[in-house]
């Protein structure tokens, strides 16, 4: 059992779905899913223990030994990205089902699950790999299943959006492909570890530079990077709330870990960071992003499109982090990486409630939610609290690790503007606060009905995820350590 | 010794006990208000028996697990959190008096909500008060900042929405922009947080980086309301008075020149601060500050904004005090702290008790009040002395150790800039009591209304206890003066 280990997370739902597809009751369907979704949490909680313990796993799928079988490779960064990725999605769908049943017609509830469980197979097994093309095939699994997920909705303009992130994501799979490809012709294997070893022989031609370009720029579609945001903001606020709690607490965080998996273990630091002037790359567009993402998302009148901008800002800070070059600066991406799935999810899991309840998320129909939600506001404001980065909460752990790291290299300029792009998120927070506390300005007739908090299973998940931001404010062993680990043995041969 | 380390984490654990009580509580007004007089007790006898604690020698602390490696949330007794501390619980009490009358002689809106987050605010304050280090301080003084925000919009109308926005953008603000960076930069070049007597920098610490923590420490503490970053103390002043009395002139305030005297003694160092080169010009900021919110007070017609921009300037003359980097210096700060707290909030509560009584709120509207309001026009008086420095009150020993401090380092400018400050001081306060006795135009004597109309009995009370330790104080400063005088100040 523990030997296949490395391989659960990504096969029970990946074997899920298709069983899924018979079940005809959605209810079923929902309770299913859900099984599955612990089972492979339970799995990547057992897999981060094994890796703390025994080092580096590698499984053989089918028996085939690397380089010429697929390995999966479970180290620390792998682990946590696993335990985060499928915390998060049975956490979402534990919640998910009042929201689900209002926001999805009947007929494709099923389906909906079936993607569901799919679009988390494909992220677990982009997170579990060990070998550049079936990452390549899980990235295209997960997204197949996200352009859908994000359609399934009532409102058609989720067509659109969903279209516009078919688009984009194609051509940054497509690239990431063709990356892949130049490696492969350049060095005949696969595998990253392989890789890792024969790319530097083959480094300096210019097929190596080409293919380093296609995956980064691929990547960062993915990711969401300014200015390769533009799907973004579109697909978060179309999707149904339920799919936007998910995809914004796991679907960038994958992505991130793919750019950090490439640029450090197969394209190995010397080159990615020392050779190419991708730092200054990183650091300025993440700057950029922050204040970007955060300017738009101070204007907009919808706090779930608000949010999604945020979300734009808050892969700005990771990627500052990636771009700083250092262990530090790499610890402090991934500290934030699995913060930030934690404020997210409180976030927009808070917004699914009030959707539910009002049937919009502009900051119109939010007047006075503090009165008639009092629960889910709160949650809403502590996740608030932590994306401003408030001492207590996670958040705060987040800044300080990101803030050290950029004094470490002395860059102060860098301090200033992370600090000053938290003034911008307290901007957009404050105002969903006065929004929701204070007294309408307009007619009282604008004030919000009596609305009564979300069903009790949505709500506890809503108050769990809430609590979490407290508890990883408090206690940050297991990110921290996590991360420092993932980070030193990615870097610490090579850098300070 | 552990039984006083209980009395330490009961001083922080009263206030959320309190806010369950007043919310429970909240359809019976008079039991939801006996909750936070119990409340208050208790505090203030827990704060009692840890100051007690302190003078039998015990050391007071607590620490958490690590946070962050090799940072903890820590809680520790000294001499000047201890004074902090009993103050703050002490006025509480007095507050919520005056507040029962206050608040329901004005008739507020959302009371049960207005006493909870005062709970929660006065719990902050504790806080503050016992951190341990740069870290709990913080993690206290940005929850202050937040808990006070529902108590200064508790109007809730745009006036109120806006002076919210106001406080919170520059209390965050510089939280966020200045002090955070200074206290990760002192982490990141000392790897320490604690305080510590003497301080932490190793002698050998680039000046230049000294200079610039200090300037982001003075700017960053914007509690302190150091010009330019003071506009938020004024705006505060939307909120129902009990809250501009006990926060805006006694708990929010002095939680922020008390951070700068803690950070000046015990992270700095009297010695090492006393070397650093922004220090001089910040002195002079301070001393800028000092005149320029008292000539500011002058010009303000309306009684809260005039006793907000007096605030402003007395801040001033405590940090001041810090920054002079002497042993008189900080003594007057630490007894300004206290005899400042009890002026303040006495002239805020006759500020209230005669928006109640006679719903007036400009000083132009005073004149010939001192016959209907005989009793609230004889404190603001003796309150306004004691914030001159004058005798029979107990402002005259703070200023007295401030103006030794200042003529201790020589820098006679600023002897200066206090003796005319406490001038203006004289005309913008004194002047507002003694007119209300004496109308000096003398045109409808006869037409003035005589029958004395006093506020409620509560907020009297209040005044009478308050006004009666100002005057105390003058004669017994003993106490408080051997509790500033055990600061440690690591040999300086």
């Amino acid at each position: 059992m523990l030997s296949q280990l490395p391989l659960l997370p990504v096969l029970l739902p990946l074997l899920g779905a298709p069983a899924c597809a018979l079940l005809r009751r959605p209810l079923a369907a929902w309770v299913f899913s859900c099984a599955v979704s612990v089972l492979a949490l339970a799995a990547a909680i057992a897999l981060l223990a094994a890796t703390w313990q025994q080092g580096v796993l590698s499984y053989a799928l089918g028996g085939w030994a690397a380089p010429w079988g697929i390995e999966y490779r479970i180290d620390l960064l792998n682990a946590l990205v696993l335990l985060l990725v499928s915390a998060m999605g049975a956490a979402v769908l534990l919640g998910a089902r009042a929201s689900v049943w209002r926001e999805i017609p009947e007929h494709k509830r099923t389906l909906f699950f079936v993607a569901y469980l799919l679009c988390l197979a494909g992220l677990l097994g982009i997170a579990a790999t060990g070998d550049a093309f079936n990452l390549f095939v899980f990235l295209e699994i997960s997204s197949l299943a996200t352009y859908a997920l994000v359609a399934t909705g009532r409102d058609r303009r989720a067509l659109v959006a969903a279209y516009n992130y078919l688009v984009m994501g194609t051509i940054g799979a497509t690239f990431i492909l063709i990356g892949i490809g130049f490696v492969y012709m350049l060095t005949g294997t696969l595998n990253m570890a392989d890789l890792a070893q024969r790319l530097p022989a083959v480094g300096q031609s210019r097929t190596a530079f080409a293919a380093y370009a296609f995956i980064v720029v691929g990547v960062c579609l993915k990711l969401a990077l300014f200015p390769l945001h533009l799907w973004l903001p579109g697909a978060y606020t179309r999707a149904p709330s339920i799919v936007t709690v998910f995809l914004a607490a796991t679907a960038t965080k994958v992505a991130l870990y793919v750019l950090i998996r490439f640029s450090f273990t197969v394209f190995q630091v010397e080159y990615s960071i020392l050779a190419l002037p991708l730092e200054t790359v990183f650091v300025v567009l993440g700057v950029v992003a922050v204040f970007a993402g955060s300017l738009v998302a101070v204007f907009e009148p919808d706090l779930k499109r608000g949010l999604a901008y945020s979300s734009v800002a808050q892969v700005g800070y990771m990627v500052i982090g990636v771009g700083l070059g250092t262990v530090a600066g790499l610890q402090a991406s991934l500290i934030h990486l699995f913060n930030h799935a934690i404020m997210k999810g409180t976030l927009f899991m808070a917004l699914a409630a009030v959707v539910l309840r009002l049937g919009g998320s502009t900051y119109a129909q939010m007047q006075g939610v503090g009165r008639s939600m009092p629960i889910t506001t709160a949650c809403l404001l502590l996740g608030g609290l932590s994306l401003i980065g408030v001492p207590g909460t996670a958040g705060f752990i987040s800044k300080w690790y990101l803030v050290t790291a950029a004094a470490d290299r002395e860059q102060w300029l860098l301090v200033l503007l992370i600090l000053a792009g938290s003034l911008l998120t307290a901007v957009y927070i404050w105002r969903l606060v006065e929004t929701a506390y204070l007294a309408p300005r307009q007619s009282p007739a604008s004030i919000a009905p009596r609305a009564l908090e979300a069903p009790a299973g949505l709500l506890a998940v809503l108050v769990v995820l809430a609590l979490a931001n407290i508890y990883f404010g408090l206690d940050t062993r297991l990110p921290v350590q996590t991360a420092g680990g993932a980070a030193n043995g990615l870097l610490a041969a090579v850098l300070p | 010794m552990s039984d006083s380390n209980g009395l330490l984490l009961a001083s922080l654990a009263i206030a959320p006990l309190a806010i369950l009580g007043i919310v429970l509580l909240r359809s019976r007004p008079n039991w939801r208000e006996g909750v936070s007089v119990l409340a208050s007790i208790a505090l203030f006898a827990v704060n009692i028996g840890i100051y007690h604690s302190l003078q039998q020698g015990a050391t007071l602390s607590w620490r958490s697990g690590e946070i962050l490696p090799g940072l903890r949330l820590e809680l520790a007794v000294e001499p000047l959190g201890a004074l902090f501390a009993l103050i703050a619980s002490f006025l509480w009490l007095v507050t919520v008096v005056y507040a029962v009358g206050y608040m329901r002689g004005h008739g507020e809106q959302n009371q049960t909500r207005f006493y909870a987050f005062f709970a929660l605010s006065i719990g902050c304050v504790m806080g503050v008060a016992f951190s341990g280090n740069l870290l709990t301080l913080f993690l206290f003084y940005e929850m202050l900042s937040l808990s006070t925000w529902p108590l200064v919009v508790h109007a809730g109308n745009d006036k109120a929405r806006h002076g919210g926005r106001v406080y919170l953008g520059v209390l965050l603000g510089t939280s966020i922009v200045f002090f955070l960076p200074a206290i990760i930069l002192t982490w990141w070049s000392t790897g320490s947080l604690s305080f510590v007597p003497g301080g932490l920098f190793p002698e050998n610490t680039d000046p230049r980086l000294l200079s610039a923590l200090l300037v982001l420490f003075v700017f960053g503490v914007g509690k302190a309301a150091m010009m330019p970053f003071h506009r938020w103390l004024p705006a505060a002043m939307v909120a129902p008075t009990p809250v501009s009395a006990l926060l805006h002139a006694v708990a929010v305030v002095k939680a922020g020149v008390f951070s700068l005297v803690k950070i000046g003694v015990y992270v700095f160092g009297l010695d090492q601060l006393a070397a650093v080169d922004s220090r001089e010009w910040l002195l002079y900021l301070a001393g800028f500050t000092l005149l320029a919110a008292s000539i500011v007070a002058m010009q303000k017609d309306n009684l809260k904004a005039r006793l907000a921009y007096s605030t402003v300037s007395q801040l001033a003359y405590v940090t001041l005090g810090v920054l002079l980097a002497v042993p008189d210096g900080v003594t007057g700060s630490g007894l300004h702290i206290a005899m400042h707290a009890f002026g303040k909030i006495t002239l805020f509560f006759c500020a209230g008790a005669i928006l109640v009584a006679s719903h007036k709120t400009e000083v132009s509207q005073l004149r010939g009040l001192g016959r209907q309001m005989p009793f609230t026009m004889a404190a603001f008086l003796l309150a306004s002395l004691s914030i001159a420095g004058l005798p029979p009150t107990g402002g005259t020993w703070s200023k007295w150790f401030l103006m030794l401090g200042t003529l201790d380092t020589g820098a006679l400018v600023l002897t200066a800039a206090l003796v005319v400050s406490s001038l203006l001081n004289i005309v913008y306060l004194t002047l507002i009591p003694v007119r209300a006795f004496w109308r000096f135009d003398g045109a409808d004597e006869a037409a003035a209304p005589t029958e004395v109309r006093e506020a409620p009995l509560a907020c009297c009370l209040a005044i009478g206890v308050t006004t009666a330790i100002c005057v105390a104080l003058f004669l017994f400063p003993q106490p408080l003066y051997e509790l500033v005088a055990q600061i440690p100040l690591g040999g300086g």
